[in-house]
């Protein structure tokens, strides 16, 4: 019996918060808490593996607690113990990273007791098995991820990040809350069996997705819900950062699959598909365009994050486009990829921004404008960053190129689908896919060279030092796993088997483990099969051949030169091509239509001596279009209310019982 | 059901509506009172009547927490009260009883309108009563409105909570705790009540809310 352990793990975390808010002010506080994080981590994860590959049949617990006419039920089955894994490896790893991390933590008490609870709030989402237990564990996992990003709320600028992200996660529970109370009917059939076994009319359904689409997808990041992200993401403490970005993210992707693959079960018309694909599409080219203007470390991550949720939900539409056409052997390749790039973008998401902790540490800057060189001092953090920045720029033989390869197949196979508009919608979104993917490279080539090749640009980077051991630790695991899923994608596959096929009806793709050198054939090999181990070791021997030839036939001596100046001496770090300038180009090409970026260069006349100046002005369009008209809306109306604040006490009871007495009349006259 | 059980229960609730009535006409504040205590009294009839042919214990109880605590101590205890303001001679504007009369009229309707229509399958007994419990509750809410002083606001809060009672002893849900709790929280509502009445006739130099308008922070609008 895996659930009562898995029941029990969230428990000693909220126990774990409990006895935190205690003592969380002495020094070796820190250390227990991680330390306990990283235990019960450690042992969920290994539950959730064995349940998953054992392949037992899915496991039920009701709880008389919650509801007294429904109680709490959790269920453990392969779509939830496959979350379970994503969510507990990101939190061990994250808890190992903060063993380290946690020791420069200025108000550990205001971290702390959140931390475990956030935790056991993730977990508990994925083993809810009724709405009322869900969205209660949504919920406890929204606030505490909440109180966490508020954690150092002295900076103006993370209270503002808190209010908007409280706003959305309300509003997103709000559209949950919605669509469960669709899904379970007049009889309120709260359960998640009943709403399985419920059947409810195709307008309502069609509902239902849209509300997910809006609960789940303003948590998850879709465009244009996704503007409290980038704000909020990396306004926390960057272990926790890593969590809200590489997991929780991902456990609004469950909600979405559970909602819509599970729960509203097979009738799914053809152009539910249509409408998700054009969402990811879109969430993810503008997730990168966004990035690519970020020089702040941690938000250009968070923008991939929405950049990469758009490619998981490129995956999901196909799968709902091929689902509604009965293509499951399709719809299976198109889960597979993107549940397969649920689990790569957590791991290489979560090494990211742990390895942006690091440069945290060292340097206290987050801006690029002000790193640089950082390769020196910190050769560890940034081989590991590296190996990041090569994974989400989906570069074989790592995990992200395999994923989205895999996006790629089922895209290639859309011809196949009858309507014309997903014949055409379809490999739209793989052109949008393709474009990303290649600004994605971009991007990560500035995060990259901007932060830690070249000279420092500043004082603090100069300074910098080597990160701890627990840190490197945890993002050398992930690294390892990067690599590992990119070279060994046919395990992943075979593991995510029994989770596809219990949201697609049964079908999965074909068992990869018996294919000759673990090559990955997800359809037929004479379409297409991809091998990254023969990869790998193309690179690896080409690589030493090269590596060998030219210390042969030049010189075998690590020689250091004086950097190229220009013919100026002495030049500045600031002359280096800064992140900016890298983003020039890409920004002239899209930002000036996408962001309406103009730049204005001032040149003082000769013989003035003030600096000539350089200024880009961008505007976001969905916070201008989408957001800032209802905000406005919403003053202009309360301020136009705002009398009602100040009516004397007989006029507010004749407000009332106006109210009631037009009311009642209403319904008497309906009648 | 027996036809004079129905009767009687009838005439009980209907008596609660009348003596609301009462309420609303009356403009001398010790009168209020003792028609506010003649309200209870019916309504604790009314609740032991329906006691009796529910066959439901617990009613009686809530019969003698009406009859004890709404019936003799918050009416003495508002005439303490209003001895010790000194108002009890007070005569209180009201601006036109044919009008209030009239509105109450309507608000009796309305509430057997929309009662009626939705309770049709419940039992007669229980449908009268929901309808005159509505209606208790509206003429409590109006004298609420229309009245100035804080006094007959209280009476009316008072009697809106009576309609309330009423209509829980013939729906034959209320548990007992909530009806005991509510009966204490209107007692203590009484306590909170008659300290403000106090320290708004201390400030200001008079229960009529009119007056206290007048010292309002200027309106922002």
């Amino acid at each position: 019996m895996t659930l009562p352990l898995l029941l029990i793990l969230p428990m000693l975390l909220l126990a774990a918060g409990v006895y935190a808010v205690i003592i969380a002010r002495s020094p070796a506080c820190s250390r227990q808490m991680y330390g306990v994080a990283l235990a019960v981590s450690t042992v969920a994860l290994m539950a959730a593996l064995a349940y998953l590959f054992s392949g037992q049949a899915p496991e039920t617990l009701r709880l008389p607690i919650g509801l007294p006419w429904l109680g709490a039920h959790f269920r453990l089955d392969p779509l939830a113990a496959f979350f379970l894994i994503v969510v507990n490896l990101g939190s061990a790893v994250a808890s190992l990273f903060a063993l380290g991390y946690g020791q420069h933590e200025k108000a550990p008490e205001r971290v702390l007791p959140f931390y475990p609870a956030f935790l056991a709030g993730m977990n508990l989402v994925l083993l809810a098995d009724d709405a009322f237990s869900f969205l209660f564990a949504w919920e406890f996992m929204s606030l505490s991820s909440w109180a966490l990003v508020m954690a150092h709320h002295q900076d103006p600028a993370n209270v503002r990040a808190g209010y908007l992200y409280l706003v959305m996660a309300c509003f997103g529970t709000l559209a949950l809350l919605l669509a469960f109370g669709l899904l379970a009917g007049p009889d309120g059939g709260y359960n998640f069996d009943a709403i399985r076994t419920g059947r409810i009319t195709p307008e309502l359904a069609a509902l239902v997705l849209i509300l997910a689409l809006i609960g789940a997808g303003s948590k998850a990041g879709l465009v244009p819900l996704h503007v409290w992200l980038p704000l909020a993401h990396p306004a926390a403490p960057s272990h926790v950062s890593a969590l809200m970005s590489g997991v929780m993210t991902k456990v609004a992707v469950y909600g979405f699959i559970r909602i819509i693959f599970d729960l509203l079960g097979e009738p799914v018309a053809w152009w539910w598909g249509g409408i998700v694909l054009a969402l990811g599409g879109i969430t993810a080219v503008l997730g990168v365009l966004y990035a690519l203007m970020q020089h702040d470390l941690k938000r250009l991550l968070a923008y991939h994050t929405v950049e990469n949720i758009g490619i998981i939900f490129i995956g999901l539409g196909l799968a709902l486009a091929f689902q509604g056409n009965q293509m499951y052997a399709s719809a299976a390749l198109a889960l597979t990829a993107a549940l397969f790039h649920v689990l790569n973008h957590s791991l290489f998401k979560s090494l990211l921004f742990l390895g942006t902790g690091a440069v945290l540490t060292a340097t206290g800057e987050r801006d690029m404008e002000q790193l640089g060189g950082l390769i020196h001092p910190m050769p560890y953090t940034a081989l590991a960053f590296l190996m990041g920045a090569a994974a989400i720029s989906a570069l074989p033989p790592l995990n992200g190129f395999v994923s989205e390869w895999l996006t790629f197949q089922a895209i290639l196979i859309s011809p196949e689908l009858p309507q014309w508009l997903l014949k055409f919608l379809a490999p739209a979104v793989g052109a949008l896919l393709a474009l990303s993917a290649a600004l994605a490279a971009a991007c990560f080539v500035k995060a990259f060279g901007i932060t830690f090749l070249g000279r420092p640009r500043s004082p603090v980077a100069a300074q910098a030092r080597e990160t701890d051991r627990y840190s490197l630790t945890a993002m050398f695991i992930l690294a390892g796993l990067c690599l590992l899923a990119g070279i060994l994608p046919g395990l992943v596959v075979d593991g995510l088997g029994p989770v596809v096929g219990q949201i697609n009806g049964g079908a999965q793709l074909t068992a990869q483990h018996s294919q000759p050198w673990l090559t990955l054939v997800p359809i037929v090999d004479v379409k297409s099969t991809y091998n990254g181990l023969l990869v790998l070791l193309f690179m690896a021997i080409s690589g030493s051949i090269a590596a060998l030839l030219i210390h042969r036939l030049a010189s075998n001596r690590v020689r250091r030169g004086p950097a190229w100046d220009c013919g100026f001496p002495d030049a500045s770090p600031a002359t280096q091509y800064t992140a900016g300038s890298f983003a020039q180009p890409i920004r002239r090409v899209f930002g000036s239509v996408v962001f309406q970026a103009r730049e204005r260069v001032t040149m003082p006349p000769p013989g003035d001596l003030r600096p000539a100046k350089l200024e880009v002005r961008m505007r976001d369009p969905i916070w201008e279009l989408g957001y800032a008209p209802i905000a406005a809306a919403v003053v202009a109306i309360s301020t136009r209310f705002n009398y009602l604040q100040y009516l004397t006490i007989r006029r507010y009871l004749s407000l009332v019982f106006g109210a009631l007495v037009l009311l009642l009349l209403g319904m008497a006259l309906w009648r | 059901m027996h036809g004079l059980a129905f009767d009687i229960a009838h005439l009980l609730a209907g008596g609660m509506v009348i003596v609301s009535f009462l309420l609303l006409y009356q403009d001398r504040v010790s009168a209020l009172l003792n028609i506010f205590a003649l309200h209870s009294l019916v309504l604790a009839l009314a609740v032991g009547w329906q006691a009796h042919i529910q066959d439901a214990p617990h009613l009686y109880v809530t019969a003698v927490i009406a009859l004890v605590f709404k019936a003799i101590i918050i009416p003495t205890a508002l005439y303490r009260i209003v001895r010790r303001l000194g108002i009890h001679r007070t005569l209180e504007v009201v601006g036109g009883v044919g009008r209030d009369m009239l509105a109450g009229t309507g608000l009796v309707a309305l509430a057997i309108l929309v009662m009626l229509p939705v309770t049709a399958t419940a039992d007669p007994l229980a449908r009268e009563d929901l309808a005159f419990a509505l209606a208790v509750v509206l003429l409590g809410l109006l004298l609420m409105v229309v009245r100035h002083n804080a006094i007959s606001l209280v009476i009316g809060f008072m009697s809106l909570e009576n309609g309330l009672v009423l209509a829980a002893a013939g729906a034959r849900g209320m548990p007992l705790a909530v009806e005991i709790s509510i009966a204490f929280s209107v007692l203590i509502a009484l306590i909170v009540i008659g300290v403000f009445l106090f320290r708004i006739r201390e400030r200001f130099d008079s229960v009529d809310m009119q007056a206290m308008d007048a010292f309002r922070e200027e309106r922002r609008r």
